[in-house]
């Protein structure tokens, strides 16, 4: 991990360094038709009108240049595509990836550190919890699809919007499983041992908090109700198969990790779709009963170095191309109803992926305060 | 942390000169300036900056709230782990490395065998981290080489590894700490002197006899704070602890969580108060150090 941070840092100088080499050239690619703004009204900008539209908006960001994204893993809900693909779109601006594995605290905690300077994070895909804490770091602006996000999927004066959430699911190896898993207490059974694991601390990663929500609704328990789920999960070490190991792809594929808890659009993407990289026996299961999803949020930096380009990055993830990207990885993006009536969703990956739940169980504010506290008090007994 | 420990490592037994020239105002400090800046741009100024959010609130605000991480069972127990750890990972260690290096006092010491140890330990040492987390998975992890084969042997499909838990981490964490032991303790032991063991058979006494008079009570300082080195080491490891361990169970993973939570928000300030925590435990351990290793000194001339 510190070893991470100082390649972080290195690439950050680098960068930095970059940047200072092209600042001189920045100011100077206004065209005719579109306005140019000042760095301090690009970070105002609350939509594409405010640059004189599209085209504006495509040339103030070329003229930056750069976008600086963080925390978004290339196996995560195919960002390793979407990022290809804006690169491809918008040839004339570099995407930085920062941090990829990092965790959402991490991107406030790079945007709080590095303000003011060209590295800042530009954009966040952020979880709610930690969104909440920090909506004085972010700036509104509402994409050109604005009206295709439902209502309550957004914060009405565009501070944040729902970008696509998964469904918790056991993702697990049929070669050794033959029998597969049905509910979740098959995965307390003794042919088990040693093999289930979640991503990481749940009082520390908010997927493995999903994966303890997702039990606690499977055993009777309810969103505000959790202690079902530590206690499923303290059983589960009683009984040898809880497996401490942080899974990954590469522990998928190894076999070290054969069944993971975790968001759908990650099982799926460890799975056959990684190809050679992937697990070929993976499949990943949603039990039926009450699902359990968590949408994240897209949110752009208020002091975003590079404004223009983090406001065409929104407009980009909002058409319905990046949005189909979202569900080929299995993550069920914002604007999929919309999409669905006006035709533009991929039919073939849409059937394949599945329909899109009716109803999940998400977690309002006040819930998740009160399983994180109870999670702080009670997780570390039940699986220590 | 660990950069402050070699530093007092280097010196495991300072010869004195006879007699020091007189002191003069010269010149020689300014060979101390690049150490210097170096270590108070990399440990000093973090270390500060550490401690002090622990008396911040997030918002800003001067607080000692965040001292009620201490009452906090988790973090408690976390304690206990972290000292466990280090403890059993010291004690093995510092017995384990002591007997190598009497193995290898009775060595040609420019012989190849002498050699390879030699060079081995002062690699094997440093080699910490995700490196290290991922040669114990190759070997023991659960789909390592060596329980693969332990799997096939004897039938039995459910045989785990150990090195995902915190006592787990002992095994792993020797892979440095008996290396590190040769290479501080072996100059101490070089420097028994052979005359003092003709002393006492001359005198009559037996090896047993030299050893528990003269080789022991001459050794124990250096032994001892070659110990307390071994265990500051362990103490403050961080990632190799990171890469195989995901539940947490000592310190350094504490402050992780408490800067980087997204279930459990707004404890940020508390790795301060974690991070002074583990200051102060270093800082007696370094004190207690200091005293053996003037008592082993005096011997060393």
């Amino acid at each position: 991990m510190k070893k991470r941070y100082l390649a972080g840092a290195a690439i950050a100088a680098a960068a930095a360094l970059a940047l200072a080499g092209c600042a001189g050239t920045a100011g100077g690619g206004s065209s005719s038709s579109t306005k140019t703004l000042t760095l301090a009204e690009a970070q105002k900008a609350t939509s594409a009108d405010d640059f004189g539209g599209m085209d504006g908006l495509v040339a103030a960001a070329n003229a930056e240049g750069h976008l600086n994204v963080i925390t978004l893993p290339p196996s995560w809900a195919n960002y390793g595509q979407i990022i290809q693909g804006f690169e491809k779109k918008y040839p004339k601006i570099k995407i930085n990836s920062a941090n990829p594995d990092g965790s959402s605290a991490d991107e406030v905690a790079a945007a709080k550190a590095q303000k003011g300077q060209s590295t800042a994070p530009d954009v966040f895909d952020i979880g709610t919890a930690v969104m909440n804490q920090n909506l004085d770091l972010f700036a509104p602006y509402k994409v050109q699809s604005w009206n295709d996000i439902p209502a309550d999927y957004k914060d009405a004066d565009g501070l944040w919007y729902y970008d696509y959430t998964g469904l918790m699911s056991v993702g697990y190896d049929t070669k050794k499983f033959p029998n597969g898993v049905k509910k979740i207490d098959d995965l307390l059974g003794s042919d088990f041992k040693n093999s289930v694991a979640i991503k990481g601390d749940p009082t520390q990663a908010n997927e493995a908090a999903s994966a303890v929500y997702m039990a606690a609704l499977q055993s009777g328990g309810s969103a505000d109700d959790i202690q079902p789920g530590i206690d499923f999960f303290q059983k589960l070490k009683q009984s040898g198969n809880f497996l401490s190991t942080l899974p990954t792809q590469a522990t998928v594929a190894s076999g070290e990790t054969p069944v993971v808890i975790q968001w759908s659009f990650n099982n799926v993407a460890w799975g056959p779709a990684a190809g050679s990289a992937g697990n070929p026996n993976w499949k990943t299961v949603v039990l039926p009963g009450a699902g359990l999803g968590s949408y994240y949020n897209q949110t752009i930096n208020a002091d975003a170095p590079n404004p223009a380009a983090a406001r065409l990055w929104e407009e980009y993830i909002y058409t319905p191309a990046v949005q189909n990207l979202y569900l080929a990885a299995g993550a069920y993006p914002a604007q999929l109803a919309a999409m669905e009536k006006a035709k533009t969703v991929d039919a073939a990956t849409l059937s394949k992926v599945g329909a899109a739940p009716k109803d999940f169980v998400q977690l309002t504010a006040d819930q998740a305060t009160k399983a994180a506290s109870l999670l702080s008090a009670k997780w570390a007994a039940a699986v220590g | 942390m660990t950069a402050l420990a070699s530093n007092h490592g280097a010196g495991a037994t300072p010869r004195r000169r006879g007699a020091r020239p007189p002191r003069r105002p010269g010149t020689g400090w300014i060979g101390l300036i690049p150490f210097s800046v170096y270590a108070i741009l990399f440990l000093g100024i973090p270390a500060v900056l550490a401690i002090a959010s622990g008396f911040f609130t997030s918002a800003g605000a001067f607080t000692i709230s965040n001292f009620s991480a201490f009452g906090d069972p988790v973090i408690l127990k976390d304690l206990v782990g972290s000292l466990g750890l280090s403890a059993a990972s010291a004690i093995l260690g510092a017995v384990i490395g002591a007997l190598v290096c009497y193995a290898m006092l009775g060595m040609n010491p420019d012989g190849w065998l002498r050699t390879i140890v030699d060079s081995a330990s002062s690699v094997l040492a440093q080699f910490g981290g995700v490196m290290l987390a991922f040669a114990f998975i190759a070997t023991v992890g659960n789909q390592g080489l060596i329980i693969v084969i332990a799997k096939q042997l004897f039938g039995d499909s459910a045989l785990s590894s150990p090195i995902y838990t915190v006592p787990g981490l002992t095994l792993v964490y020797l892979y440095f700490e008996i290396p590190l032991m040769v290479l501080t303790f072996m100059p101490a032991l070089e420097a028994l002197k052979p005359a003092w063991g003709e002393a006492v058979a001359t005198l009559g006494g037996s090896r047993w006899t030299y050893w528990r008079q003269v080789g022991f009570p001459i050794l124990a300082p250096a032994f001892f704070g070659c110990m307390i080195l071994l265990f500051a080491n362990a103490f403050s490891s961080f990632a190799t602890a990171a890469a195989l361990i995901s539940q947490g169970g000592i310190w350094p993973l504490d402050i992780q969580r408490a800067l980087t939570s997204e279930t459990v928000v707004g404890h940020e300030n508390e790795a301060g108060v974690i991070a002074l925590g583990m200051i102060v435990v270093m800082v007696v351990l370094m004190s207690a150090y200091g005293v053996l290793q003037r008592r082993a000194a005096r011997w060393g001339s």
